[in-house]
């Protein structure tokens, strides 16, 4: 953080000069299972007073449709997994003034970035899959919106927290750089005052490593963490795998932990590389 | 005050939790092994206490499991002290609103204390909850909150018998016995407890219950158990000052060495029954019209605790555990006249990858030919 990791651009501070007309918002999909959209349509009456603070023109999972409609912010959701993604988040960055990407899948590519690791490509799991393969038109990779176009803020979670959602949008509404916590999930977890799975059950806990937002859910039921809000600042990810080895996981069984929603975080891929040579 | 020891039968132990309810305590808090550890819960009962539970306590390792007899306080000490008690770890302090004209009222967030007794506190929980009031409490601005949630709490220590591997409050000075801070202690035998009241209204509680005298050989078996509880612990601190060594070993090696293994996850801060540093954030209503001004627990390890002006004072881990180190050993005697640490081995078995503040001591303590 030695340089902020976010800036409030100059299109940010028009944003919030103009008095009228309200701030247009639209929220745009990519190759995602729309669980994290989800986070403003279950929000509720939130989402009502959401109406009243905004126009929101592209939605369309809630309705409203005009994907090419200039905005002064665009949440994103989603890889980038096709060529069609790859023309269109140019579109969307072009046509607004501040882009926020929202969950695992926009801000590190995923779960379906496992692909990423295929060697061969995509292609022979497009055949393995698909019954009429010639339909699908994939990218080798997922990859997040930060590697195709200026992301302005990330807002990480599988799914991402309606909380942290909503309270990033009051603060861009107040014009204020929204402040994103980047601690490891421990914090909150013993905030809430979880006993620890990791040191009480010997459960391969990814907490420590963890960026917090999800409210420590897994633990709050006696479960491990498996990081699905991805990587927290200065994550010692080689000291926490080391541990892991120690409770008795298989080299890759330890390198698994680092690989699945946020596989493509390169402090989780590092590790996975690192294990899976091991194994 | 130090009163006449007094013998309750082990029968007689919901006898003193409804005497503590008759008293005004409306909640009782005690000890009960749940999701695998010790920890604080309201008791219905003296059958929630966790009888015949042993705890096993290594580095990164806390293990529970059972022994024989009818002990219910044959364990060292569970993640938490009294801590979450006395510091909230998040609570709202004021709340912020617009008036009809547009003008900001800001009203206090407080909530009404319930008045609370705790069963089974222990040495170093005690010396840890007046390191924290020399903290919280230090005039001409002591803290309201923390003031209104110690006053709530009635203190029934029971004196350690059974240390684990990590304790090592003995070389501290802050155990295994309850020397003060209580209103009311207990030495756990077989068939019973030695009481003792610490003050007039822990007096008041034990009248109630018209208990004998403890025999001399009782009072003689209690006092033999904790002297040996003080033998058992395998760890220890340099109990002199540390600050002046610690101060010289600031670019030690070993700090890197540390910097590999700790995950700065921050769990060593949060179990540590002394360490008191605090976030505080606002979190606006969507509309605008309200905020809520939060206080919740935060940590050395985390890099925001150390960002001031745009750049972060301590980026590397190394850092962060020597800022956490040389102040709880270091610059807490300047602060606060003594260290804080109080040696109840917490950090050392909560910490996922278990680093051990006695051994990271007695390495930085080592002479070097660099």
């Amino acid at each position: 953080m030695a340089t902020p990791r976010f800036t409030v651009t100059d299109a940010l501070d028009r944003l919030n000069e103009r008095p009228q007309p309200r701030p247009r918002i639209a929220v745009h999909k990519f190759s995602s299972c729309d669980g994290c959209q989800l986070a403003f349509i279950n929000a509720g009456e939130a989402l009502l007073q959401l109406a009243e603070l905004v126009d929101i023109v592209h939605f369309a999972e809630a309705g409203p449709m005009d994907p090419e409609a200039a905005v002064d912010l665009a949440f994103v959701e989603g890889s980038i997994s096709t060529p069609e993604e790859a023309e269109r988040i140019q579109t969307v960055r072009a046509n607004t003034r501040f882009l926020v990407s929202i969950g695992a899948c926009a801000t590190s590519g995923g779960l379906q970035a496992l692909r990423n690791f295929n060697a061969d490509g995509a292609a022979g799991w497009t055949e393995a899959v698909y019954a009429q393969p010639e339909f699908i038109h994939s990218l080798d990779t997922a990859t997040p919106v930060a590697e195709h176009v200026k992301v302005d803020l990330e807002l990480w979670g599988c799914p991402v927290n309606a909380r942290q959602v909503f309270q990033a949008l009051r603060q861009l509404l107040f014009g204020v750089a929204p402040v994103v916590d980047r601690d490891k999930l421990c914090v909150e977890c013993k905030r809430q005052q979880h006993v620890c799975v990791l040191v009480a059950k010997g459960e391969p806990c990814m907490g420590p490593v963890t960026h917090t937002g999800c409210g420590a859910l897994c633990p709050a039921f006696g479960r491990d963490c498996y990081a699905c809000f991805g990587p927290a600042e200065n994550p010692n990810t080689a000291a926490l795998a080391r541990r892991f080895e120690g409770l008795g996981l298989l080299p890759e069984a330890v390198a698994r932990r680092f690989h699945l929603i946020n596989s493509h975080a390169p402090a989780f891929r590092i590790e996975w590389l690192d294990w899976q040579e091991r194994s | 005050m130090q009163s006449t020891a007094l013998f309750l039968p082990r029968s007689s132990l919901d006898a003193l939790i409804q005497a503590l309810r008759a008293c005004g305590y409306e909640r009782v808090l005690g000890p009960v092994a749940r999701d695998g550890a010790i920890t604080l819960q309201a008791l219905d009962s003296a059958s929630d206490l966790p009888v015949g539970v042993r705890d096993r306590q290594e580095p990164g390792q806390y293990r529970l499991g059972h022994g024989e007899g009818e002990r219910c306080f044959a364990w060292a000490n569970g993640p938490q002290a009294l801590k979450p008690l006395t510091f909230a770890p998040r609570e709202t302090l004021w709340r912020c609103e617009r008036d009809a004209e547009g003008g900001l009222v800001f009203r206090d967030a407080g909530e009404r204390n319930v008045p609370t007794a705790v069963i089974g506190v222990r040495a170093c929980d005690l010396a840890a909850l007046k390191i924290q009031e020399r903290h919280f409490l230090k005039a001409p601005y002591p803290d309201p909150r923390y003031a209104a949630r110690r006053e709530s709490l009635f203190l029934v220590a029971v004196h350690c018998s059974h240390p684990a591997s990590t304790c090592f409050c003995a070389s501290t000075g802050d155990g295994p016995r309850a020397e003060t801070g209580f209103d009311l202690a207990l030495s756990e035998l077989d068939d019973g407890f030695v009481v003792t009241s610490g003050t007039e209204r822990g007096a008041a509680v034990v009248e109630r219950l018209e208990l004998d005298r403890a025999s001399p050989a009782q009072t003689a078996e209690a006092d033999a158990e904790i002297e040996a509880a003080a033998r058992q612990q395998v760890r220890a601190l340099p109990s002199r000052n540390l600050r002046d060594a610690l101060y010289a070993r600031l670019e030690h090696p070993h700090w890197d060495q540390v910097g590999r293994r700790c995950l700065s996850c921050g769990n060593c801060t949060a179990v540590c029954p002394t360490c008191f540093c605090h976030a505080e954030q606002d979190e606006p209503a969507l509309d605008g019209s309200r905020t809520d001004h939060l206080r919740q627990w935060d940590s050395c390890f985390t890099a925001v605790h150390s960002y001031m002006g745009h750049f972060l004072v301590r980026e590397e881990t190394r850092l962060r555990y020597r800022q956490w180190l040389t102040h709880k050993l270091a610059s807490w005697h300047d602060q606060y006249d003594r260290s804080g640490c109080v040696g109840c081995g917490r950090c050392i078995a909560w910490c996922p990858v278990g680093i051990d503040i006695t051994a990271e001591v007695e390495a930085l303590l080592e002479p070097t030919d660099a």
